[in-house]
């Protein structure tokens, strides 16, 4: 009977293990680098360095920057919110030939990061087709060096991020639609309510708790999985414009070789996603409260 | 076909589908469609972009970026493969991704199962620090684990990745089927109990089985997570016969940044393998992702 109690730690135990080596001490770590000027060298010994690693980049015009982008990358989310919201009302009216559009609709959600950023920034170029379609349509004057000019780089990479995520919004929205109860639907279409009212009225109050999900689920994205788009499709430039807080913690650490900068950012960068972390927390639980 | 069978019908289809709900010659059809449309050209743009600048040359491409070629080339392909870089990579990404998703799978299973079906009480409290841990940010974890990898000699390996990608993938995987075994008819493991079956037993003969659907997800998943995978493969993979898939295609786009044909074949070869899952794989896709967002 002893040993039936060891079993579920048994089990258990090679999760405990990876989880520990690359989650919780790495964790540990972080915090501890964060207060110390890490050397790494015999020749060059690690010292405490109190909370100068944080006062360093609280007066760093380069993280200000990174975080203010953060700060504007959450702009793509009401548009990911309300775009998608639109598209799952209407592929989930079927039309003809609905399911084709839902499979394209989500397929930039499934290709690569460095894929898709090394195409689009070859059509974003100066001769690149976006621009030759300004300039097929009149508009000319809209052309743009898009990912070469400091104002333009990061809505660019704005729109890339867009363009990708968007599918799994749609997809969420139409996967909760489906266990929606048809008969809301059938009423208010016998009353005689029209496309946009049954929108408003009915699918978007419906789709509330899985939009409040992915409104958040998109805000920690755009605070920490962003790093790729920008690596592949601006290196952090032109001038600094578009590099982001992760982008910052890459360069400190393994550009600059400070450790303990790019530790006491990621400590920064790990809170301000706690508190996101938390709100996901608290509406998963009021959400299936009131399923109950 | 079968396949098409799978394509056509996900997690939405096993709901019984009302009938259509607006008749398709309503006047606002018309609209609807077009704006359908207008979102999957947008999607589909570089698909097409790559599609139809890897058959031409790149005199070609200078004076015709859009239209598909007037004369279709293959050499621009074959010089993509040239090489065999691309052939190295997509092995390394191969045995990476087949290696951490296998390893990863088996652990999340075995943790999954006293989680939901032994009545272990640390087991809520344990799903609850797993679905914390999903979205720390990779990168802050990175930091101190390069200078773990480094002290242990073990840059450069691919066992350091598949170790690091599997940790990494753990909490969403251990989540998932922890969630699906929950659903598993207790009936039937108590059956296997009395009938004298050990847990291992129980586990691999009557959980696993019924749980098919559900592991089908977790793999799909997992594997476009670590094939797409960039931050980790640059900081630990930076020999160039080591490197992933992903990261060897930054390396080339700018080794053939003035031959954009060539960056596009091979951009184009890298999609292929990811675009065949996706359109096989599918419905699992849209479950696993979705799986977060309706339960717990």
């Amino acid at each position: 009977m002893k040993s039936s109690r060891l079993v579920p730690w048994l089990y258990t135990l090679p999760l405990f293990a990876l989880v520990g080596a690359v989650f919780a001490y790495p964790l540990a770590q972080l915090v501890r680098y964060s207060l110390e000027n890490v050397g790494g060298s015999p020749y060059l010994p690690t010292t405490f360095a109190g909370t100068s690693n944080f006062r360093y980049i609280a007066s760093d015009s380069l993280f200000q920057t990174a975080i203010k982008n953060n700060l504007k990358l959450f702009l793509c989310v009401p548009v990911l919110v309300a775009v998608s919201v639109l598209l799952a009302a209407l592929i989930f009216d079927r039309p003809r030939g609905w399911k084709v559009y839902r499979t394209v609709i989500f397929l930039p959600y499934v290709l690569s990061i460095p894929v898709v950023g090394v195409v689009w920034g070859y059509m974003f170029r100066l001769n690149g087709v976006v621009n030759s379609g300004f300039r097929s349509f009149g508009l000319g004057f809209a052309a743009q060096d898009w990912l070469g000019s400091t104002s333009w780089a990061l809505p660019t990479i704005m729109f890339v991020i867009i363009w990708k995520e968007l599918g799994f919004g749609v997809i969420l929205c139409v996967a909760r639609l489906t266990s929606v109860d048809e008969q809301l639907f059938e009423a208010a279409r016998v009353d005689g309510a029209r496309w946009w009212r049954v929108f408003r009225h009915i699918t978007v109050p419906q789709l509330a708790p899985t939009l409040l999900f992915y409104a958040i689920v998109e805000l920690i994205t755009m605070l920490s999985w962003v790093f790729a788009y920008v690596y592949v499709m601006t290196l952090g430039g032109p001038q600094n414009s578009t590099v982001v807080t992760e982008y910052y913690i890459y360069e400190a650490v393994f550009q600059n070789n400070t450790i303990g900068v790019g530790a006491a950012a990621g400590v920064i960068l790990l809170a301000i996603v706690s508190v996101f972390i938390g709100l996901r927390f608290w509406i998963t639980r009021t959400a299936s409260l009131a399923f109950e | 076909m079968p396949s098409n069978e799978v394509v056509a019908s996900d997690a939405a289809a096993q709901v019984v589908m009302p009938r259509r709900r607006w008749r398709s010659r309503t006047p606002g059809s018309l609209a609807r469609h077009l704006v359908l449309l207008v979102f999957v050209a947008l999607a589909l743009v570089p698909v097409y972009f790559m599609l139809v600048n890897a058959f031409k040359t790149n005199t070609e491409y200078t004076g015709n970026q859009l239209a598909p070629p007037h004369d279709l080339v293959l050499s621009t392909l074959h010089d993509s493969l040239a090489g065999g870089d691309l052939f190295r990579w997509m092995l390394n990404s191969m045995l990476i991704t087949a290696a951490s998703v296998l390893i990863s799978t088996s652990v999340a299973a075995l943790a999954a199962y006293p989680i939901s079906l032994m009545n272990w009480r640390p087991g809520g409290l344990l799903l609850s620090v797993l679905i914390a841990l999903m979205v720390v940010p990779p990168i802050v974890l990175v930091i101190p684990l390069f200078q773990m990898v480094v002290n242990a000699h073990q840059l450069n390996t691919y066992q350091s990745v598949i170790v690091i990608y599997t940790g990494l993938m753990l909490p969403f995987s251990t989540f998932l089927l922890a969630t699906f075994f929950a659903g598993v008819p207790r009936s039937l493991v108590e059956a296997a109990r009395i009938d004298g079956a050990g847990t291992l037993r129980t586990l691999l003969l009557i959980v696993l089985p019924l749980a098919r659907p559900a592991l089908v997800t977790v793999i799909v998943v997992q594997a476009l997570w670590v094939w797409n995978e960039v931050l980790i493969a640059i900081i630990f993979l930076q020999q160039s016969n080591l490197r992933t898939l992903m990261v060897g295609l930054t390396v080339f786009s700018s080794r053939y940044h003035l031959n954009v044909p060539i960056v596009m074949a091979g951009m184009l070869v890298a999609t292929v393998p990811m675009l065949a899952l996706y359109l096989v794989g599918q419905r699992s896709f849209v479950r696993g992702l979705t799986a977060g967002a309706t339960k717990g």
